[in-house]
C-alpha cells in the first residue's frame, strides 16, 4: 500500500496541499477537480520531486513511472531510444516498436526523432515510455492530451492492461476517462479530498 | 566576396604598403614571405619545429579542456565549488597572459612552459562554457530522469551532451586559437629549443622580418586549420542519439 498522510505542500508562500490522506491500493485512483487544486503537485509528491512541508510519504521505495503532463522526450533522439532510455538493456527495439504500434504510432515514426513528429504521435511515445517499464507505482497526469478522440478508448484500453496490478494514480479532467479505467474516483478542492 | 579574392585584394594591398615603405627589414613583400616560407618549409628542422610547437600546444589544450570539463561539472554539483573555483577562474583569465608566462617560467622547466600556460588560457574558457551548458540542461528531462532511475551515464548521453554540446563546441573553438596565442608567446619569452618561438626570437634578434612574418603564417594556418578540425569533430552529437540503444 502507498500511503499519503496529513501531506502539505506550500508552493510560493500558499499551501497548494494542506492535511492530505491517501491511500494508493493496487488499481487505479482517478484525482479530479479544477485547475490550481494541486492535482499536479499530488503526482509530483507521489514521484518524489517534491517533498511535502508537513506529513508523510509511504512508498516504499517503490520504483516509480510518469506520464507527465509535458511529454518531456528528448528531442533529438528517434521515438524508440526515447522509449529505450529507460528501459532495461533486454527489453529489445522490436518490443518498443511493437508497443508503439499498439498505441497507433505508424511504423515509419518509429525511427525518427521526436522533435519531428505531431504532438499526438510525441503523446503516444510519452505514454509507451510509462506502460513498458515494470515501476510498481505509475502517476498519469492528463495522459490523453493531444489524442484524438477516437483513439482514446484503445489508448485507455492499453493504459488499463498495462497498468494492472500496480499502484497507479491518474491525474484527469475528465470523469469519462477515470470510468473507462474503472478507477476509484476522489476529488481534490483547497488542497485537500473531498468526497 | 569569394575567400579567394578577399585574400589577393590583402596580398596586393600588403605589396603596395611594402613597396611604399622601401624597407625589408619594417615591411617584407608577401612574394618574399612566401619566398622564404617555401625555404622553410623543404627543411626537415621545419617539420620538427612546428611538431614541437603543435605537441606542446595541443597538449594544453587537451588539458585545459579536460579540466575545465572537470571543474564545471563538480561546479554544477556543489555550490561549495563552485563558489570557490569559479571566481578563481574568472581572475585567472582577466589576468595578462604574461604574468602566467614568468610566473610559470619561475615553477616549471621551458620544455613544459607552453603547455601550461595553454592549459591556463583553455581552462577557465571552457570552465565557464561547460558550467552554462549544465545549467541550461532541461529541468524537466532531468526530472524525467530521476522518476525513471534513467543510469547516469545515459543521462550524460541523452541530456547533458545535448545541452553542453553547443556551449562546449564554441569554447573549444575560442580555446584552440587562445591556446596558440599564448602558446607561442611563452616559448618566444621562455625560449624552450626546437619550437617555433624560439624561431621567432632568433628572427626578431636577427632582424629578419621575412622569417617573422613567415612563421607567424605558419602559427596562423595551423591555429585555422585545428579550428575547423575541431568544428568539424564537434558539429554531429551523434553520440547522443545513439544513446539509449544498440542494435536491435
Amino acid at each position: 500500500m502507498i500511503r499519503l498522510r496529513g501531506v502539505g505542500v506550500r508552493l510560493g508562500g500558499r499551501w497548494v496541499l494542506r492535511g492530505l490522506d491517501l491511500d494508493l491500493p493496487v488499481g487505479v485512483v482517478a484525482v479530479t477537480g479544477p485547475n490550481g487544486v494541486g492535482k499536479t503537485t499530488l503526482g509530483r509528491v507521489l514521484l518524489g520531486l517534491v517533498v511535502p512541508d508537513e506529513g508523510e510519504v509511504r512508498t516504499d521505495g517503490c520504483r516509480r513511472a510518469a506520464v507527465f503532463q509535458e511529454d518531456r522526450l528528448c528531442p533529438h533522439l528517434d521515438a524508440v531510444a526515447n522509449v529505450r532510455l529507460v528501459l532495461p538493456r533486454d527489453v529489445t527495439r522490436d518490443a518498443v516498436r511493437a508497443e508503439l504500434a499498439d498505441l497507433g504510432l505508424p511504423d515509419e515514426a518509429h525511427d525518427r526523432p521526436v522533435r519531428e513528429l505531431s504532438g499526438g504521435q510525441r503523446r503516444r511515445v510519452a505514454i509507451a515510455r510509462a506502460l513498458l517499464t515494470d515501476a510498481p507505482l505509475v502517476v498519469l497526469d492528463e495522459p490523453l492530451t493531444g489524442i484524438d478522440e477516437d483513439a482514446r478508448g484503445h489508448v485507455l484500453d492499453r493504459v488499463a492492461q498495462a497498468c494492472a496490478g500496480r499502484h497507479t494514480l491518474l491525474v484527469s479532467h475528465d470523469a469519462r476517462d477515470a470510468e473507462r479505467l474503472g478507477a476509484r474516483l476522489v476529488g481534490l478542492a483547497d488542497g485537500t479530498l473531498v468526497p | 566576396m569569394r575567400p579567394v579574392l578577399v585574400v589577393a585584394f590583402w596580398l596586393v594591398v600588403w605589396q603596395v604598403a611594402a613597396v611604399l615603405v622601401g624597407q625589408r627589414i619594417l615591411l617584407p613583400s608577401p612574394v618574399e614571405v612566401l619566398t622564404r616560407l617555401g625555404e622553410l618549409v623543404v627543411t626537415p628542422e621545419f617539420w620538427t619545429t612546428v611538431a614541437t610547437s603543435m605537441v606542446r600546444i595541443v597538449a594544453g589544450l587537451l588539458l585545459g579542456t579536460a579540466l575545465g570539463t572537470l571543474t564545471a561539472a563538480l561546479a554544477a554539483r556543489s555550490r561549495t565549488v563552485d563558489a570557490l573555483v569559479t571566481p578563481l577562474l574568472g581572475a585567472v583569465r582577466a589576468a595578462p597572459v604574461v604574468s602566467f608566462i614568468i610566473l610559470v617560467l619561475i615553477w616549471v622547466d621551458t620544455v613544459r612552459l607552453s603547455v601550461v600556460v595553454s592549459t591556463l588560457m583553455v581552462l577557465p574558457v571552457v570552465h565557464t562554457a561547460v558550467l552554462t551548458g549544465l545549467r541550461h540542461r532541461d529541468v524537466a528531462l532531468l526530472e524525467m530522469t530521476t522518476v525513471f532511475g534513467v543510469p547516469w551515464q545515459r543521462r550524460l548521453a541523452a541530456v547533458d551532451v545535448p545541452a553542453v554540446l553547443p556551449f562546449f563546441a564554441a569554447a573549444c573553438r575560442v580555446g584552440v586559437g587562445l591556446a596558440w596565442k599564448s602558446g607561442i608567446a611563452a616559448e618566444v619569452i621562455g625560449l624552450p629549443a626546437g619550437t617555433i618561438g624560439e624561431r621567432l626570437y632568433d628572427a626578431k634578434l636577427l632582424l629578419e622580418s621575412a622569417d617573422v612574418f613567415a612563421w607567424t603564417l605558419v602559427v596562423i594556418a595551423l591555429s585555422l586549420t585545428l579550428e575547423r578540425l575541431v568544428a568539424a569533430l564537434l558539429a554531429h552529437p551523434t553520440a547522443a542519439q545513439s544513446a539509449p540503444g544498440g542494435a536491435s
